[in-house]
């Protein structure tokens, strides 16, 4: 690799070439403030918020010996106007001046003109808090602003979308959402109208910015400009606990930010990982997260009996769900897991199978759905669990068992955190079963027939790991504490397996996982906390990343930093 | 080290004894006494027949209210400033949108729940310090009781009911926006 020598504020190091001189600052810890710049996107140098001071080497005349500075290198001559850090590259000999009274001039200038328009409703302004405009007024903005006309008036609550609102007035110019929506997305909606202080963003008559990549926008506007109609008004952002996680919704398992308060889920951010999600994420999983606060959530054990579920405790339904494993041959009972289950939990139903030699377990397989970009075809988040621990193809056995159950061959039926009515399975069908028991997250149709049900925990509130589609092992967090009495799905399959043969010494999830680890080849030397933020290629499974491929590309080209 | 030597008061054998001080300080209290017994002095007040409200300097102190501005308009857009900086916590809000239908929607947010617990709240003035928006005073109420927790949360109603209307503040929401 090229190297170049680069001076950074009075120090010399070293980059390579073709290195954008705001990640040469970042990267020695000179932090250039930006706006329009993102390292996904292209580079249009319009907000001049990066300004900084360069300069290079004079050009010698012939047969004059250029000048050294005390570190051997030649001296600089700084050219008398500030540049642009985010769309310049680095140079032989190049230096670079982020503080000094020229760049803190052209910082202050800048966020005085932005500001000048900018209708300063922070307190009802939902980026307030995560706020670029906020921030950098602080750091580089005056207390007071010069003007002393009419402030412009645009645009306000304008409604652009199914999931997204538009202040026109908080817009900074910086056109982060019309590059994002025209680069990644494929739907160039957005764009300026209009001239000068008075330049509009707007979207296209006719059109609206409703693809499922939408709120991604929202994420990148640096100030209050775009927002979220499902966050709109929720919660203010500095009361928010953030929580590393991942999303379930399809096999891709990106990477997200869970933000609770008091135990409520209010939203979720995509958290970058240049191997699974960038730092995008579709809206579909974002936004599914309100079954986790829902009023339909189980929160007690219940057992039925003739007149309908009553509550009991877990002690009393784990034993009658053991009991009800005993009672029976094992080829008349069926176990039917989820592909939405961890893979600790996944190993411990494969423990309670083998210890009580049932032949019938299977997953749901869910497919379709999947686009070009992100979204993966598979709709179960663990598939590739299934494959690696249990070693059986998600959906091979499951006709079977459903046909078992049909004719009356399995009598009793375990399903886990799956509603067998939309598997396939007829009403009729399962109320002739002697016992069914299902752990679910909230109540349906399947729990409604069940015998015994057993409240669950949902993604956020467990911690445990899932392979993705492209093979990487990936880790769960818990963001909030279950309702009532739910629990953690690998606590019921532990306290089942203790009920029917007895302990087994496992305590806590890494006490599975540790276990797994012996058992699982691909998971051998890894542990839950190894298992990082970013996760770990355990499998190779050839499947590429639409979205991620076409990236490289663009960062191949330079024409973005990536 | 310096050494400061302290001058003592020399105090007779009666001093000593407290013989004499005790003998002044009745003096003093029969002839408060005697003035009040006389008409002539007033020291102490029936506290819920007589109050001392009138007297209460302007920096008083007292429970926190939401007043409404000279248009009528609830004057709290619900930042959530004033439960984040309250050091014990009183103060819960739950935002709302105001609807298009409503003549100030242009303000676009409006608390939809605000509680301060006034068992929980110190009286610190932090709310009104804090506050953006004008929107939140400490009055001169002192005397907040009840008979249960719940009645001891002042919800909107009663907080409106505390404030009252202020005029003559900075209303950036009065422009033509």
């Amino acid at each position: 690799m090229d190297l170049v020598n680069v001076q950074v504020n009075g120090v010399w190091h070293k980059f390579p070439k073709g290195t954008r001189m705001i990640e040469a600052c970042r990267q020695v810890g000179a932090l250039v403030p930006h706006y329009c710049y993102h390292p996904k996107l292209t580079s249009p140098g319009n907000c001049r918020m990066c300004l900084v001071e360069m300069g290079m080497p004079p050009r010698p005349t012939p047969g004059q010996e250029p000048e050294k500075d005390e570190f051997g290198m030649a001296k600089i001559g700084w050219m008398p106007r500030p540049v642009i850090a985010c769309a310049n590259t680095v140079a032989e000999g190049q230096g670079i001046r982020t503080e000094g009274k020229l760049s803190e001039e052209c910082r202050k200038g800048v966020m005085e003109l932005l500001l000048i328009n900018h209708p300063l409703d922070c307190p009802i302004c939902d980026q307030a808090g995560e706020c670029r405009l906020q921030e950098f007024s602080v750091e580089h903005g005056n207390g007071e602003s010069h003007f002393r006309e009419e402030k412009v008036k645009k645009p306000k609550n304008v409604d652009i979308g199914p999931r997204i609102r538009l202040d026109d007035e908080r817009c900074i110019m910086c056109s982060r959402c019309i590059r994002f929506t025209a680069e990644i997305a494929d739907d160039p909606v957005l764009g300026f109208t209009e001239r000068g202080s008075y330049t509009t963003l707007a979207v296209h008559p006719g059109k609206r910015l409703e693809n499922n990549y939408s709120l991604n926008t929202v994420d990148i506007c640096p100030v209050g400009a775009l927002t979220s109609n499902d966050f709109r008004f929720q919660m203010r952002v500095w009361f928010l606990k953030e929580t590393k996680s991942l999303c379930t919704k399809c096999g891709r398992g990106c990477n997200i930010e869970i933000s609770s308060r008091q135990n409520e889920v209010y939203r979720q951010t995509p958290r970058e990982n240049n191997d699974v999600n960038s730092t995008w994420m579709c809206d579909q999983g974002r936004l599914d997260f309100h079954f986790v606060n829902s009023d339909y959530r189980l929160t007690q054990p219940l057992v039925k009996k003739s007149n309908g579920h009553h509550p009991t405790t877990w002690k009393l339904a784990v034993n009658q769900v053991a009991e009800a494993l005993r009672s029976v041959k094992a080829s008349e009972i069926a176990v039917i897991a989820s592909g939405r289950m961890t893979n600790e939990e996944l190993y411990l139903t494969h423990a309670l199978v083998k210890s009580a030699g049932i032949e019938n377990y299977d997953v749901v397989p869910r497919t379709g759905g999947g686009d070009d970009y992100l979204r993966a075809d598979d709709q179960n988040p663990n598939s590739n669990g299934v494959r690696a621990i249990w070693g059986t193809e998600p959906g091979a056995k499951l006709p079977q068992i459903i046909a078992g159950i049909n004719s009356g061959a399995i009598k009793v039926v375990l399903a886990l955190g799956e509603n067998l009515i939309k598997a396939g399975l007829e009403k009729a069908a399962l109320e002739k079963l002697t016992f069914l028991a299902s752990s679910h997250i909230l109540a349906n149709a399947t729990a409604e027939l069940s015998h015994v049900v057993l409240p669950a925990a949902s993604y956020a509130e467990k911690r445990g790991s899932m392979i993705n589609v492209t093979g990487r092992l990936q880790r769960l967090s818990k963001a909030v504490n279950s309702p009532g009495e739910a629990r953690d799905d690998w606590e019921i399959l532990r306290d089942i397996i203790l009920a029917y043969a007895g302990s087994n010494g496992i305590h806590s999830v890494e006490d599975v996982f540790k276990r797994m680890a012996g058992d699982v080849e691909i998971f051998s030397g890894l542990t839950l906390a190894r298992i990082g933020e970013l996760g770990v290629q355990v499998m190779e499974t050839g499947e590429k990343v639409p979205l991620l491929e076409r990236e490289r590309e663009r960062k191949a080209k330079g024409i973005i930093v990536g | 080290m310096a050494t400061v030597v302290v001058q003592r008061p020399k105090l007779k054998w009666h001093e000593k004894w407290f013989i004499s001080t005790l003998a002044k300080g009745l003096l003093i209290t029969l002839g408060h006494a005697i003035a009040i017994l006389r008409g002539k002095k007033k020291v102490t007040m029936q506290y819920p027949e007589e109050k001392w409200d009138a007297n209460l300097p302007d920096h008083y102190r007292g429970a926190p209210a939401l007043v409404t501005d000279e248009h009528g308009r609830e004057r709290c857009v619900s930042c959530q400033l004033c439960e984040f900086i309250c050091p014990p916590r009183a103060i819960t809000i739950i935002p709302e949108e105001i609807p298009s239908t409503d003549p100030w929607a242009k303000v676009e947010k409006r608390p939809r729940l605000f509680n301060i617990d006034m068992i929980r709240c110190i009286y610190c003035g932090m709310c009104e310090e804090v506050c953006p928006e004008q929107a939140i005073f400490l009055r001169k109420d002192y005397a907040i009781t009840g008979l249960s927790r719940a009645e001891m949360v002042h919800d909107k109603t009663k907080l409106y009911e505390i404030g009252g209307v202020r005029e003559g503040l900075v209303n950036k929401w009065n422009e033509l926006k």
